[in-house]
């Protein structure tokens, strides 16, 4: 039941926000953060499960929804869901914080958006049934088309058609896709259904789960962004408010690693193993290509928007390399890019308040004028370059060592991804806070407000780099779990296909009934 | 024939008896209201009637007729249609100059023909029916006579149904020729025999007929056109009860004939299914209409519906009987919204005239954004389940180019769709417009909008009991 709550409680704070912005709208955006903050009580007490219990399901609810078709409403949280739905609140409060003063036309309808795309992303981190997870996939689409549409910067229209199309165009093939699934499991085993747990136990093999694993993939790939499917994104981040920027980079992108990690892996091993190299290519061009994007750029938001790219090819490189190092590595480097990409798209977001501009060639010796905020966007650029003790380090260096130990050969151009990280970071920061000052700036510096965010955002990722133990043992279970069926598959690839289907089946029926 | 025959027409019975009934009023006294009532009324105590006799299915009565499930959910669909049409009408009509009562008549009429079509088991019955519905469109697309664009849709509907008839009419007596039978089920006994070439011949025939009606490529080219010229609500019927009924007569037309996988009608249908697809969904692209964008893109959702008509037979019963549903229901959304924003005089076609209307009338805006979701088949409402059956139903029959084709078409759909929906979220720059000041909302529109939205959202994400009442109407061959 916590679980329907927690993707609930958003959803149904949105419409009470809406409702009573028409009265003052200072309601609507303490009445948001209220419920965010509700919500995290509740993944706190999850957390606390997680804590004081071994098991891998920490909470399990499955209702009757489409009986006929074998669709359930089934809801599920482990280790790896649980850490992306704090990530998920967590930046959901940051969202609600930086759009304080920045939006000033229908909050109550912004912050109703708003609470809809975090019920969404929330959904998709807890949808176990195939059905549902299409439903939240696409219900967080809708209304950030909206967000970017009518709170957009200059040419909004055109990057609101652009992402939505993009990004439904791989949920269709996604759908395809899971039909196919749907009757070729169906076909063999003599039951119909989407259930995540019960299609696990067979898990396709033969050409056609290629096939199928493909259209899975053009969904995430799209979301994730891998680098042929990105061009959507530096459009979207770039037009979007700053909410939405934090929204997108920080959690929208996210659900394409999750969607990776949770059906590519376990539900086709075989096919996974067979296209890796191709996705660790991607992954390995995406890596380069972004960073040398990134510093090709004048737009501040667009600089930033470009380094996703970058690191979420990090992200696709380890989740290709399967194994325990690189796994964990992608977990940790998805919280950090969250933590730090949507710390700078708050303080570009900032900076184009006061300034209304996001061209770097406009600025330059911002330092003296904002020093507090120069500070933040300091750290948070050595944080996305890698620093030694900050969160993304541990990602990066845990998957670098993971895709090492698969195959060493992706990790030398991958490692250059790094160099370059320092070449743009250092970039952005030079051209905008230090270097010749064009005007006599007289700006207010963060406002305590502000400097919440920035704080907090600057303590998880120190947490992340100095600790990061917490995180990598409750996401545990979930990875190994995961790696598991990928070493399954490739065991049986040997032996009988017959014995492949017990295999990798009791650790996660028994968990899953809890 | 007995009385019991007698009480299973009863819902044809109740219809003709208020077109009649609404025909002698008229000449008594002329009342908009009165008429729109006995209209709403009459389309009511037919659907009542519709549950009524749901209790002695099926039943063949004289050879004309086969009522069973099938034809009286089809039924049921094409009254709660007629009767949203009717209100929509009322608000629609209510400056206009001229007469305005011969509408319902006409109305009745259509929905009397489209309800014979749906049950109809013999060539007789499946004419009779088509020319009753005919003749009340000709007369409904042209009712505003005055109006350069309705003569000319009238005119245009005229001349090419009338050629699609006398082709379905070929082919009937081409059939009958070979034959000597006009009963389905006694034709499906002949079908399993060597195929003659006479026999495919008339079939071909009265599928070129029933391609017009259904407005497939490559026989849509008076759909725009009519769908632009006539008067909203009379669009919102020829999308719906028309296509649905013709649709319904298809299915248990060919649907019998069990087409089978690579022969020449299973190719036939296959290639109006593509063209269809990508006809109506490029051509939309080009439109700046808003009417015209949604005539081609129901070319479109019939190319959909074609899939699920050549997928196995159970699973495409399910899938078109979701599907049409949805249709209906969002169609008579998306063009009741057309129909509200339109005076008799002016009609809300250009996109330009959709700029910014949710800072102007939100809720009718936000109305027409599900509409346009469902349309692009965005979960949460009916259009995803309809498309999502589809998708299952060509997917658990192997056709997977059809499947592809379906996938590629819904994003180009994206386009056109989200086109309209962002023209009504773009800031208002000017509030000088003659059609900025909105006349207020006409209620009975506002309570069939809600019942549509209710409906939409209902069966976008509860579907289970549509889907029973579905297998329960599983038709008798």
């Amino acid at each position: 039941m916590i679980l329907v709550l927690l993707i609930l409680i958003p959803f149904l704070g949105g419409i009470v926000t809406w409702i009573l912005a028409g009265r003052d709208v200072r309601w609507s955006r303490w009445i948001s953060l209220a419920a965010l903050v509700i919500d995290l009580i509740g993944a706190i007490y999850l957390a606390f499960i997680a804590w004081s219990s071994s098991g891998m399901w920490l909470a399990d609810i499955q209702l009757e929804w489409m009986p006929q078709l074998g669709i359930s409403f089934h809801l599920a949280v482990d280790g790896l869901s649980l850490v992306l739905v704090f990530l998920t609140l967590f930046l959901g409060i940051i969202s609600v914080a930086c759009s304080w003063t920045e939006i000033q036309e229908n909050v109550g309808f912004f912050h109703f958006l708003l609470m809809t795309v975090l019920s969404g992303i929330l959904g998709v981190f807890l949808a176990f049934d195939l059905i549902l997870f299409y439903f939240f996939w696409e219900l967080m689409l809708v209304p950030m088309y909206f967000l970017i549409g009518i709170w957009g910067h200059e040419n909004r229209i055109y990057a609101a058609i652009k992402f939505f199309i993009f990004t439904q165009a791989g949920g269709l093939l996604m759908l395809f896709a899971m039909l196919g699934l749907y009757f070729v499991n169906g076909g063999s085993t003599g039951t119909y259904t989407f259930d995540y747990f019960r299609l696990l136990e067979n898990p396709v093999t033969g050409p056609i789960s290629f096939w199928l694993m493909l259209g899975f993939f053009a969904a995430f790939a799209v979301k994730l962004p891998a680098v042929p499917f990105h061009t959507w994104l530096p459009d979207a981040h770039t037009e979007a408010p700053t909410a939405g920027s934090v929204i997108l980079a920080g959690l929208l992108l996210k659900t394409g690693g999750y969607g990776l990690l949770r059906f590519i892996l376990p539900l086709f091993p075989e096919a996974a193993a067979s296209f890796a190299p191709v996705a660790m290519t991607m992954g390995l061009v995406g890596i380069l290509y972004g960073a040398i994007l990134a510093f090709a750029q004048t737009d501040l938001k667009r600089l930033v928007a470009y380094t996703s790219v970058s690191h979420l090819g990090f992200v696709l490189l380890g989740v290709f390399a399967c194994n325990q190092w690189a796994l964990q590595g992608a977990v940790v480097q998805m919280v950090a890019h969250g933590l730090s990409t949507g710390a700078l798209f708050v303080l570009v977001g900032a900076l184009q308040e006061r300034i209304h501009s996001r061209d770097m060639s406009h600025m330059g010796g911002l330092w003296t004028s904002v020093p507090r905020m120069g500070g933040a966007v300091l750290f948070f650029a050595l944080a996305s370059l890698g620093l030694p003790g900050l969160g993304n380090f541990v990602g990066e260096f845990l998957i670098l060592v993971g895709v090492y130990q698969a195959n060493p050969l992706y990790t030398i151009p991958a490692v250059f991804g790094l160099v370059f990280a320092a070449v743009y970071s250092l970039w952005l920061v030079q051209k905008a806070f230090f270097g010749q000052s064009n005007e006599r700036w007289q700006l207010p510096d963060l406002s305590l407000r502000e400097t919440a965010m920035a704080a907090s955002m600057i303590v998880g990722l120190v947490w992340l780099g100095l600790h990061p133990q917490p995180l990598l043992n409750v996401t545990r279970p979930a990875v190994e779990a995961i790696q598991a069926s990928e070493e399954a598959s490739r065991d049986a690839s040997q032996q009988v296909p017959f014995e492949i289907k017990s295999a990798n089946v009791p650790t996660v029926l028994e968990s899953g009934n809890r | 024939m007995n009385l019991f025959d007698l009480f299973m027409l009863l819902p044809f019975l109740i219809l003709s008896a208020a077109a009649v009934l609404l025909m002698l009023i008229v000449a008594f006294r002329r009342s908009h209201i009165i008429s729109a009532a006995i209209a709403g009324s009459g389309l009511a105590v037919s659907l009542m009637a519709v549950v009524a006799v749901s209790h002695s299915i099926p039943r063949q009565v004289t050879p004309l007729f086969l009522v069973d499930g099938f034809a009286l959910y089809y039924m049921g669909l094409i009254f709660a249609a007629g009767l949203a049409v009717a209100v929509l009408a009322h608000g629609y009509f209510q400056e206009y100059a001229e007469p305005e009562e011969e509408f319902y008549v006409l109305l009745l009429l259509g929905c009397l023909g489209a309800a014979v079509l749906a049950c109809s088991s013999h060539f007789a019955s499946f004419f009779l029916g088509l020319e009753i519905l005919s003749i009340s469109l000709y007369a409904l697309v042209a009712y505003k006579r005055l109006t350069r664009d309705g003569v000319e849709a009238g005119l245009k509907y005229l001349v090419l149904t009338a050629t699609a008839d006398a082709f379905l009419l070929f082919g009937m007596a081409l059939v009958f020729a070979q034959t000597g039978i006009m009963n389905f089920t006694a034709l499906r006994e002949i079908g399993t025999e060597a195929p003659q070439i006479l026999l495919l011949a008339g079939a071909g025939l009265i599928f070129v007929g029933i391609g017009f009606k259904l407005g497939v490529v490559p026989f849509h080219m008076w759909v725009a056109d009519v769908y632009q010229g006539a008067p909203a609500p009379v669009t919102a019927f020829l999308a719906t009860v028309s296509k649905g009924a013709v649709f319904a007569l298809l299915f248990r037309y060919f649907a019998q004939a069990d087409i089978q996988d690579g022969s020449a009608a299973f190719w036939m249908f296959s290639a109006v299914s593509v063209a269809s697809m990508f006809t109506g969904n490029i051509l939309a692209l080009l439109q700046k209409n808003v009417k015209r964008i949604l005539a081609y893109s129901s070319i479109a959702h019939l190319g959909y519906l074609l899939i699920a008509f050549l997928a196995a037979k159970e699973s495409a019963f399910l899938a078109i009987g979701f599907y049409l549903t949805a249709y209906f229901v969002t169609t008579l959304g998306a063009f009741g919204v057309v129909s509200v924003l339109s005076t008799s005089e002016n009609e809300a076609g250009e996109i330009e005239q959709y700029q910014g209307l949710v800072w102007r009338r939100p809720l009718v805006a936000a109305f027409f954004t599900a509409m346009l979701l469902s349309l692009a088949g965005i979960p949460l409402t009916a259009g995803f389940l309809g498309k999502f059956y589809v998708m299952a139903a060509g997917v658990g029959s192997a056709l997977w180019l059809l499947v592809t084709v379906l996938v590629i078409n819904s994003v180009i759909g994206l386009f056109y769709y989200l086109r309209i929906v962002a023209a009504m979220y773009v800031q208002p720059v000017t509030r000088t417009l003659d059609f900025d000041v909105p006349k207020p909302l006409h209620a009975g529109s506002g309570i069939v909008f809600a019942v549509l939205a209710a409906a939409l959202i209902w069966l976008g994400t509860y579907p289970g009991p549509l889907i029973k009442l579905l297998q329960a109407t599983f038709p008798v061959f």
